[in-house]
């Protein structure tokens, strides 16, 4: 049983009176608990298959399935996190952090209260009561993946959400993001444009192409978990690295395939 | 290489701002004086004709008799509260107004245009109409100050609408919000900083509206006052009711300048 599925999805555009396909029909059956990177140049479509997925926007053809039922243009049920980390700068960071709680119609002295141990557990207690920008990108990511998680839904999808830090605070985030993953048993899928930060976090890695946004190629990720520093010099590492390289490479038009 | 024998010389940032606000401050003070002092003077000495320009001494003591025994205080009552209830009539009213444009862009783009085409008429040449519409009364001069405000936080609020992060609604629909909860929790408090940003020229704008209303017909308030006494060429009750109605702007401005304060609770003012 497959926890989310997207089957013959694919989204097309009309612009200038020309169709312009932004993701041809892609089929993907994730199981419970993985964490599911995909990787690909910009302009692959993968921001639109995770707009679909949250049923921000309507695909063209095909169904989104999360356990078996069909959640076409429904949004609220998976958890959604951007590049931006869009804390509310007026609220404080508990209370940016309960945001889909009070939307959900919990009080917000309940919100808090499941909030606070959270904030505390995962590095940001002390800053509970203080404003998104008198902290740092990487704290304000935390957050943020906080807010995402105290939603509570099983699939969490984040869409680049430490491609705006620099390489150490990743590195960091990268092992935070993992804990938090084993602690909560999320099924995650991850975009990204870094393909060591795909290796190392995830189970299965599905590769985009570009232009029009089609699924390439599926790789399964055998590192043995829990994944530390010597994981990313390791053989079985770089041999994954040079198979991925090799996958992008293969891109008809050269255009920023990092 | 040793320093030679000196004493070392250490930047304290702290008493340096101390130092730095003291004078300006000092400054300011001693330059309102000074204008004080030199008014007085120059039209004691006759180098500036008192008829016209009165005299600082003149006008105070105008003011003591005209509060003391005359109608000002009355009048001051009147004008303030005038202005007051225009200024929050429009200030609220033209908030409605912007932040309804969030709701259908339709709407907001067909209304848009008459919007700024009222914004250009000059109210208060309106000023004969809305005293023949609601009277000499107290009303027609809330009406006017409520004309003055209202359209310039309409636009503001809009303004605010059209600079909200499309993201940050994209997040709270994912969120599973609904438009309400997008409004509440984005777009209001997303508007307020332009909003509050009107205030300060609202409240100008509001004194200005309900002393045109006084000049054109009314039994009280200052604007009442000024013109008669232009009228019986008493100039130092026209420079007395000048300098209340300064010192009246001044005091609300601080009002709105704390009401700021109140209303964003760390955000910034926009324009």
């Amino acid at each position: 049983m497959y926890k989310l599925k997207v089957v013959d999805a694919s989204k097309i555009f009309r612009r200038d009176g020309q169709e312009v396909v932004a993701l041809q029909a892609t089929t993907m059956q994730i199981p419970a608990g993985r964490f599911v990177s995909i990787i690909g140049p910009s302009g692959c479509g993968k921001s639109t298959l995770f707009n679909m997925i949250a049923g921000l926007i309507k695909p063209t053809t095909g169904k989104i399935l999360l356990d078996g039922q069909n959640i076409v243009g429904k949004s609220g049920y998976v958890g959604y996190m951007l590049q931006k980390d869009l804390l509310l700068p007026w609220r404080t960071i508990l209370d940016n952090v309960i945001l889909g709680l009070e939307i959900k119609g919990v009080s917000k002295r309940e919100a808090r209260k499941k909030a606070q141990p959270l904030l505390e557990r995962y590095g940001l207690q002390g800053f509970e009561n203080n404003y998104p920008p008198e902290l740092s990108g990487g704290m304000r990511q935390r957050a943020a993946l906080l807010r995402t998680l105290l939603y509570d839904q099983d699939v969490i999808l984040l869409d680049e959400p430490f491609g705006a830090l620099d390489a150490q605070t990743r590195l960091q985030m990268q092992g935070w993001l993992l804990r938090i993953w084993e602690d909560f048993q999320k099924t995650i899928l991850f975009i990204t444009h870094d393909i060591d930060e795909a290796i190392y976090l995830s189970d299965d890695i599905y590769v985009l192409s570009h232009r029009p946004g089609k699924l390439k190629a599926k790789i399964h990720v055998e590192l043995e978990r829990p994944r530390g520093e010597e994981t990313l010099l390791s053989d079985n590492f770089i041999s994954l690295k040079q198979k991925l390289l090799d996958l992008l490479r293969e891109e008809p038009k050269d255009n920023g395939t990092t | 290489m040793v320093q030679p024998e000196k004493k070392r010389y250490i930047e304290d940032e702290k008493k340096r701002q101390q130092r730095m606000k003291r004078i300006v401050f000092g400054g300011q003070f001693g330059l309102g004086i000074l204008v004080i002092v030199l008014w007085e003077v120059l039209t004691r000495y006759e180098v500036m004709d008192p008829y016209y320009w009165s005299s600082p001494s003149t006008i105070y003591e105008t003011a003591k008799v005209a509060f003391l025994e005359g109608t000002l205080w009355d009048d001051l009552v009147y004008t303030s509260l005038a202005t007051l209830a225009g200024f929050a009539l429009g200030t609220v009213f033209g908030s409605f107004i912007g932040l309804s444009f969030w709701w259908s862009a339709y709407y907001s783009r067909i209304s848009e245009p008459y919007l700024i085409a009222f914004n250009a008429i000059p109210k208060l040449a309106l000023g004969p109409v809305i005293v023949i519409l609601f009277g000499i009364g107290f009303f027609s001069k809330v009406m006017l100050a409520f004309l003055m405000t209202v359209i310039v936080t309409a636009l503001a609020a809009h303004s605010g609408i059209k600079a909200i992060d499309k993201d940050l609604e994209k997040l709270l629909y994912s969120l599973g919000a609904k438009r309400r909860h997008v409004f509440t929790k984005v777009v209001v408090p997303t508007t307020m900083p332009w909003i509050v940003s009107s205030l300060r020229i609202n409240i100008a704008l509001a004194l200005a509206g309900t002393i045109v209303g006084e000049f054109i017909s009314s039994r009280q308030g200052i604007g009442r006052m000024i013109l008669y006494a232009g009228q019986i060429l008493d100039i130092d009750l026209v420079w007395v009711g000048v300098v209340v109605l300064s010192l009246l702007s001044m005091l609300m401005y601080a009002g709105t300048v704390s009401l700021e304060k109140l209303l964003l609770r760390g955000q910034e003012p926009k324009q």
